[in-house]
């Protein structure tokens, strides 16, 4: 009971190494296994070539077979490490492989033709990171294109959801006007409404606005964010009042007053609602998969998506492109991850 | 101090850039607001500056919430509201005509409840795993070990990653040559074609989810657990009161509201789950894995056969199932406060 005491309740841990901590320890690093392990076997696999991924079992780094081109035969042959009868161990090259026996020869001798069993040969390997499912991905995945989009979307979206909330919640939090608390509550409680909840609806209204198949279809849409309003408000409730009558006494206007004293002083929440931003537009999928049907006009994740149900499924390529779409956020989170931890941590909204 | 020191100099290269922009378009914007101003009144202006987000907010969310109403009680295969047939409550009757509830097979819309038992299984065994799973990591995050930021980054990452990006990555490891059946060959047992069997389809949508989403309520219970004051910790101790107790006493209660809004919110996404499912089996094997939210989009979208009426139908039903279940968990919580 005292050791789960301890366990449970230890914020500043004392001088030696309690049995808890090493248990802590055990705990965190088959959580950064299991956390990370995906995501890794994931990258190494996208460098692995279609014949290394039919492999099995599979192997965790990406090889490539050696390989020689012999005067004679079209095709480059596979090297393998040979342990001949007399014991001497030498790199054969494979020319004919009948059943279980091998035909190799010495790229040194090239006439002396060994018969080998198959189990004594060993192919010879190296780790070679091998970029083909990249290149092949990103011109048969019309991956520019997607890419593309999403960055206008992710761009675009942003900055319309930063003007369009601040202004919000610049009105929010800095007047007394008829249907204040009205309006405030309205856009909270929409954080229950689920876009899965309106789908029908929300299509019929895409439709009437002629936004379906259109990029500020994607854009547009989704820049009233509640959890914006909510995170800018909290913060503009900080800024004192004062600051803004100076200003008003001052003669500057309204708008000046928004844009001159109150944005650049609400600079750590916008900074938060950006990471925010990329990061909800970057990987949003539902939304731009209702509304899209044209393949010129999808999204990374949408584009992915397509991609991976097609019958014939190209794991090789598909690796790649998953890499691809996953490099930009996991970046951002490299950098920014200080904002996104604290953002989340005080808001309570993702 | 380099992630710091790289966004400085970043941000002013953006800033020499942006400046001469911002500038005369802060002129523009101040005339024409200026000028708005003295027409309306300095008060009014709060009007203006919350009018674009409403626009949005009243045209995509709000309409289309009064207008599902409209889709639920009428009838027909049109898409116009104006040519659909009023029908009073004949489609929440078509939804809920069933022999025996328990059986989806005896229900006329079987789907929507095999959807339905399926999204209600994954709500209860994720939600629990996930709130366990994320309160034990957060407990041991909060202590004072060495490299905290860098294992609470660790669990977070997934997170970011887009729910295709999950489900690809998840199926990547568990397809029929992949990372588990290696390991599972490697142990000496035969491979198992996971995505294909109805329960481990199922164990892998739970898994996978948890995995994904662990890291984002394991930062809000970290974030209640270090605002309990340290000072509580202290007068504990002087009165004599144990390691467990003060976890009893101290620890869970005012870690309490937390863990409510942990959740509600698990719950809430749980119950809508969709996409990273979708992504990941497309709800099968058959419909093993088909969720509420996908009946609706495939009932309303997918199928040849456009059944607005019955998908609107479904999504109010989904909602006021949403509603009545976060209710529920506050009112457990105040009984809980009572006693």
């Amino acid at each position: 009971m005292t050791t789960a005491g301890k366990f449970l309740t230890n914020t500043r841990g004392g001088k030696r190494l309690h049995i808890t901590d090493i248990l802590s320890y055990i705990y965190l690093s088959l959580g950064t296994i299991v956390m990370f392990g995906p995501v890794l076997w994931l990258v190494m696999s996208s460098f692995k070539t279609s014949g290394e991924l039919s492999k099995f079992p599979p192997r965790f780094l990406p090889y490539k077979q050696e390989q020689v081109v012999l005067e004679g035969f079209d095709e480059p042959l596979d090297v393998y490490q040979v342990t001949l009868e007399d014991g001497t161990v030498k790199n054969l090259v494979q020319t004919k492989r009948i059943g279980l026996i091998a035909n190799m020869i010495d790229p040194e001798n090239p006439d002396e033709v060994f018969k080998v069993p198959i189990e004594d040969r060993v192919a010879l390997e190296s780790i070679n990171f091998n970029l083909d499912n990249y290149r092949e991905g990103i011109s048969s995945f019309n991956f520019s294109r997607y890419l593309r989009n999403s960055v206008i979307v992710t761009v675009l979206g942003t900055v319309l959801t930063l003007i369009v909330n601040s202004m919000a919640a610049f009105a929010l939090s800095k007047y007394k006007f008829t249907g204040r608390d009205f309006i405030f509550i309205l856009m909270i409680s929409a954080l229950m409404v689920p876009l899965s909840v309106i789908l029908v609806p929300v299509f019929l209204v895409m439709q009437k606005a002629q936004l379906l198949n259109t990029l500020s279809g994607l854009i547009i849409p989704a820049a009233a964010t509640p959890t914006g309003v909510f995170l800018l408000r909290q913060y503009m409730l900080t800024i004192p009042d004062e600051l803004l009558d100076a200003a008003r006494i001052d003669g500057a206007s309204e708008w000046r007053i928004y844009q001159q004293i109150v944005m650049p002083l609400s600079r750590p929440a916008l900074a938060v609602l950006t990471v925010f931003s990329v990061m909800w537009r970057w990987n949003d999928f539902l939304w731009p998969f209702l509304i899209l049907s044209r393949n010129e006009l999808f999204t990374l994740q949408v584009g992915l998506q397509t991609f991976q149900s097609d019958l014939t499924i190209q794991w090789n390529l598909i690796l790649a492109m998953t890499v691809l779409t996953l490099l930009p956020i996991t970046i951002v989170f490299a950098f920014l991850q200080k904002y996104i931890t604290t953002g989340i941590a005080t808001t309570g909204l993702k | 101090m380099t992630v710091k020191s790289s966004q400085k100099s970043g941000d002013s290269i953006v800033e020499s850039i942006l400046n001469p922009i911002t500038k005369t378009l802060t002129n523009i914007l101040d005339v024409i607001f200026g000028n708005l101003q003295k027409l309306i009144g300095p008060t009014n202006m709060a009007y203006v500056f919350v009018l674009p987000n409403l626009l949005i907010f009243g045209v995509f969310i709000l309409f289309p919430m009064l207008l599902n109403f409209w889709y639920a009680f009428t009838g027909g295969v049109e898409f116009q509201p104006q040519n659909r047939p009023y029908v009073g409550l004949k489609n929440f009757q078509q939804l809920f005509e069933c022999e025996s509830f328990l059986d989806p097979n005896s229900c006329r819309e079987d789907i929507f409840w095999r959807g339905a038992y399926n999204t209600a299984g994954y709500v209860v065994v994720q939600v629990v795993l996930l709130v366990a799973i994320s309160l034990i990591t957060a407990v041991i995050l909060n202590r004072d070990l060495r490299g905290r930021g860098f294992f609470r980054s660790v669990f977070f990452y997934p997170v970011l990653l887009s729910p295709i990006v999950v489900a690809l990555i998840w199926k990547w490891i568990l397809q029929e040559n992949g990372l588990f059946n290696g390991v599972l060959t490697g142990m000496g047992f035969d491979r198992v074609q996971f995505l294909t069997n109805a329960t481990w389809a199922r164990f892998w949508v739970v898994i996978m989810s948890v995995w994904a989403y662990m890291g984002f309520y394991t930062l809000i219970l970290l974030a209640g657990l270090q605002a309990i004051p340290a000072q509580l910790y202290e007068a504990a101790k002087i009165d004599g009161a144990s390691d467990w107790q003060q976890f009893r006493q101290i620890t869970v209660p005012l870690l309490r509201p937390t863990l409510l809004v942990v959740m509600v919110l698990a719950l809430i996404r749980a119950v809508q789950v969709f996409d990273i499912i979708f992504a990941f089996t497309r709800g099968g094997p058959g419909t093993a894995t088909l969720s509420l939210v996908q009946y609706i989009y495939e009932i309303g979208f997918a199928s040849p056969a456009r059944r607005f009426g019955i998908a609107s139908t479904a999504s109010i039903v989904m909602a006021l199932v949403l509603v009545i279940a976060t209710l529920i968990q506050l009112r457990i919580n105040r009984d809980a406060d009572a006693a």
